[in-house]
C-alpha cells in the first residue's frame, strides 16, 4: 500500500493506493475506489471482495477519519464529504465506487455530480448508512473543547450523524446519475437495510438492487 | 491614496478580541459601555461584524454594551478548515456565553437573521427578544422549478461548485484598488452609497503590497446547494417565545432573499410584529438606519 495526500481547501486528505495494477501485474484498468463508514477509515489491503476487480483499488481517508487531517472546530457535512471524494476522482481518473454507510451516501452524491467520471456506484451497509431526519427537527447544539487532531473527530461523528437526507434530495442525485452517466444501471444499491432516503435512490428508473459480487461483475465490463 | 475613509456617522469598535471556540479563533467587535447590559449583532453571510459600524453606535449610545463577531472565515476571524451552518450556530453560542449566559436582545441581517431563529428556538434562554432584519426565510427559485428544470439546475451548481473546491487549496481573492473593490461591491449592493462600500472595504478588507482584498476565506463563495430548504427555517418562527420584530426590505436586489410578506403572515410568533420598509433594499439598517434604529428602539422600550 502507498499513501499519497491531496489537499482539499486546508485538509490534507489520504489516499491510500492499496494495489496499483489489476491483481496480475497485467496493465491498469479503471480504479475502484472504496469509501468508508462514518467513524471508520480505509482497509489497508485489498478486501477479499474486491480481489477479482481488473484495476487499481484504492480507499479514501474523509476528513476527520483515518490518516486525513482532523481540522479545529468542526462544519461537517455530507456535502464537504463529496468534495473529499471529488479530490480523490481528480487525483485517480474515472473511477467505479464502492461505499459503505455514510460512504455509500457519499458516493451516490459522488455519482450524480460527476456522472461522466463515476462509472457504477455500489451502495452497502455500513456505519452511518441511516444519516439523521428527512426534514426540520428540533435542534441541539454541543460545543466541544479545541481536540484538534483526534481521529475520529469528534465533530465528525456528531454532525455526520444527523445530516439531512431529504428523500428528493437523494432521489435528484440518482436521477442525474441516470440520466448523465450514459451507463446503464450507474447505482447499485446493494444494502439490506433502507433508510427513507435509500428506498427513494431504489425508486428511481435505472437504480438496480444487486449484491455486491454481482455489481462488481457489471462495471468491471 | 489614503487607507483612512471616513464616512458620517460611522465608528470603528471600541473592543477587539479573539474568542476561541473549538479551536477556531472568532474574532469579537465591541461598542458602549463594558458593564452595560448587551446587545447581540449578527452578520449575514459573505459580510462582517464591522458592517454594524454605523448602526451599532446608535445602541452603544443608548446604553447598550453592543457585541457582534465575524463568522468564522469573515472578517477578522480564523479561516477554518470547515464551514457549515451548525458550526456558525455554534461559534456564536461560544461568543455570546464568553459575554452572558442571562436573556439579551438580538440583532441578525440576512443569514445571520435566520442562524438566530434556530439559535432562538435551540437556546431560547440566550434572547430577551429577536430582531430580524431581512433575513426572514422564503421558498428558494428551485423550488417551484419544473423537475427537468431543477435537475439542470442542480447539475450546474454541483459542477460548478465542485470545481471550485478543487482550487480553494491555492486559492486568493482578486486584488484591486480601494475603489476598484468598492466598485465591485456595488454589484450586489447597487443600493448603498459608493462612499460607505469604499469606508466597508477599509473595514473588511487588507491592504496587501499588489492591492486591497477582502478578509473573507476564499474558499468562500456566493450561492451553494444542499439538502436544507430555507422555508423550512419558517417552521422554527410560530413557536418562538420571546418578543420578536421582523423588518423585511420592500426593494429587490442581488443579495436579497425575495421573501414576501403574504408568505411569513401564518410563521409569525404569537404576538410577533413584521415592519416593511418600502423603500429600502437588503440591507435595510445601512440604508436608512434612523428609522430602522427607531423601530429597534420602540419595540425593546415596548418589551421591557
Amino acid at each position: 500500500m502507498t499513501t499519497v495526500f491531496l489537499t482539499h481547501n486546508r485538509v490534507q486528505l489520504a489516499l491510500h493506493v492499496l494495489r496499483n495494477d489489476n491483481g496480475d501485474g497485467n496493465g491498469n484498468g479503471r480504479t475502484l475506489l472504496l469509501l468508508h463508514g462514518l467513524g471508520e477509515h480505509s482497509p489497508s489491503e485489498v478486501p477479499e471482495w474486491a480481489a477479482a476487480w481488473p484495476g487499481p483499488v484504492a480507499a479514501l481517508d474523509f476528513t476527520g477519519h483515518g490518516a486525513s487531517l482532523s481540522p479545529a472546530g468542526g462544519g461537517y457535512s455530507a456535502e464537504i464529504l463529496l468534495a473529499d471524494a471529488d479530490c480523490a476522482l481528480a487525483h485517480l481518473g474515472d473511477v467505479t465506487v464502492v461505499g459503505r454507510g455514510l460512504g455509500a451516501y457519499v458516493a451516490l452524491l459522488l455519482a450524480g455530480a460527476r456522472p461522466r467520471n463515476v462509472r457504477g456506484a455500489v451502495l452497502c451497509d455500513g456505519p452511518g448508512l441511516w444519516g439523521g431526519p428527512s426534514g426540520p427537527t428540533s435542534s441541539s447544539f454541543v460545543t466541544l473543547p479545541d481536540h484538534t487532531g483526534e481521529r475520529p473527530d469528534p465533530y465528525a461523528l456528531i454532525e455526520l450523524a444527523r445530516d439531512l437526507r431529504p428523500r428528493d434530495y437523494a432521489a435528484l442525485f440518482a436521477r442525474l446519475a441516470v440520466e448523465q452517466s450514459g451507463i446503464d444501471d450507474p447505482i447499485a444499491v446493494a444494502a439490506v437495510v433502507r433508510p427513507p432516503w435509500l428506498t427513494a435512490v431504489v425508486e428511481e428508473m435505472g437504480v438496480v438492487e444487486a449484491t455486491l459480487a454481482d455489481a462488481l461483475v457489471t462495471y468491471s465490463v | 491614496m489614503t487607507d483612512v475613509v471616513h464616512f458620517p456617522g460611522a465608528q470603528a469598535p471600541e473592543r477587539n478580541y479573539r474568542v476561541s471556540v473549538s479551536g477556531v479563533g472568532i474574532a469579537v467587535h465591541e461598542w458602549g459601555d463594558e458593564a452595560a447590559d448587551p446587545l447581540f449583532l449578527v452578520h449575514g453571510g459573505l459580510d462582517f461584524a464591522r458592517t454594524y459600524d454605523e448602526f451599532a453606535p446608535r445602541f452603544a449610545a443608548a446604553g447598550w454594551r453592543v457585541v457582534s463577531w465575524d463568522q468564522r472565515g469573515h472578517g477578522d476571524s480564523e479561516h477554518a478548515a470547515l464551514y457549515g451552518w451548525d458550526a456558525d450556530i455554534r461559534d456564536a453560542i461560544g461568543v455570546m456565553s464568553h459575554i452572558t449566559n442571562l436573556p439579551a436582545p438580538v440583532i441578525g441581517h440576512s443569514k445571520g437573521g435566520a442562524l438566530m431563529i434556530q439559535l432562538a428556538d435551540a437556546h431560547p434562554f440566550r434572547f430577551s427578544h429577536l430582531i430580524n432584519f431581512d433575513g426572514l426565510p422564503s421558498k428558494r427559485p428551485m423550488s417551484d422549478a419544473p423537475e427537468h428544470e431543477r435537475s439542470r439546475m442542480m447539475a450546474s451548481d454541483l459542477a460548478g461548485w465542485l470545481d471550485h473546491r478543487r482550487t480553494t487549496a491555492t486559492a486568493s481573492r482578486k486584488p484591486d484598488t480601494l475603489d476598484g473593490l468598492a466598485a465591485r461591491r456595488a454589484r450586489m449592493n447597487p443600493r448603498l452609497p459608493m462612499e460607505w462600500l469604499r469606508y466597508l472595504v477599509t473595514a473588511g478588507g487588507r491592504h496587501d503590497p499588489d492591492g486591497w482584498r477582502w478578509k473573507l476565506d476564499p474558499s468562500m463563495r456566493f450561492g451553494g446547494f444542499g439538502p436544507w430548504r430555507p422555508e423550512w427555517t419558517a417552521t422554527r418562527m410560530p413557536g418562538l417565545g420571546m418578543p420578536f420584530l421582523g423588518v423585511l426590505a420592500g426593494q429587490a436586489e442581488p443579495m436579497g432573499w425575495g421573501t414576501q410578506p403574504a408568505h411569513l403572515d401564518q410563521f409569525l410568533p404569537r404576538g410577533g410584529r413584521l415592519e416593511v420598509m418600502h423603500d429600502a433594499g437588503h440591507f435595510v439598517h445601512i440604508e436608512q438606519p434612523q428609522a430602522v434604529a427607531d423601530l429597534v428602539f420602540d419595540f425593546l422600550d415596548g418589551g421591557r
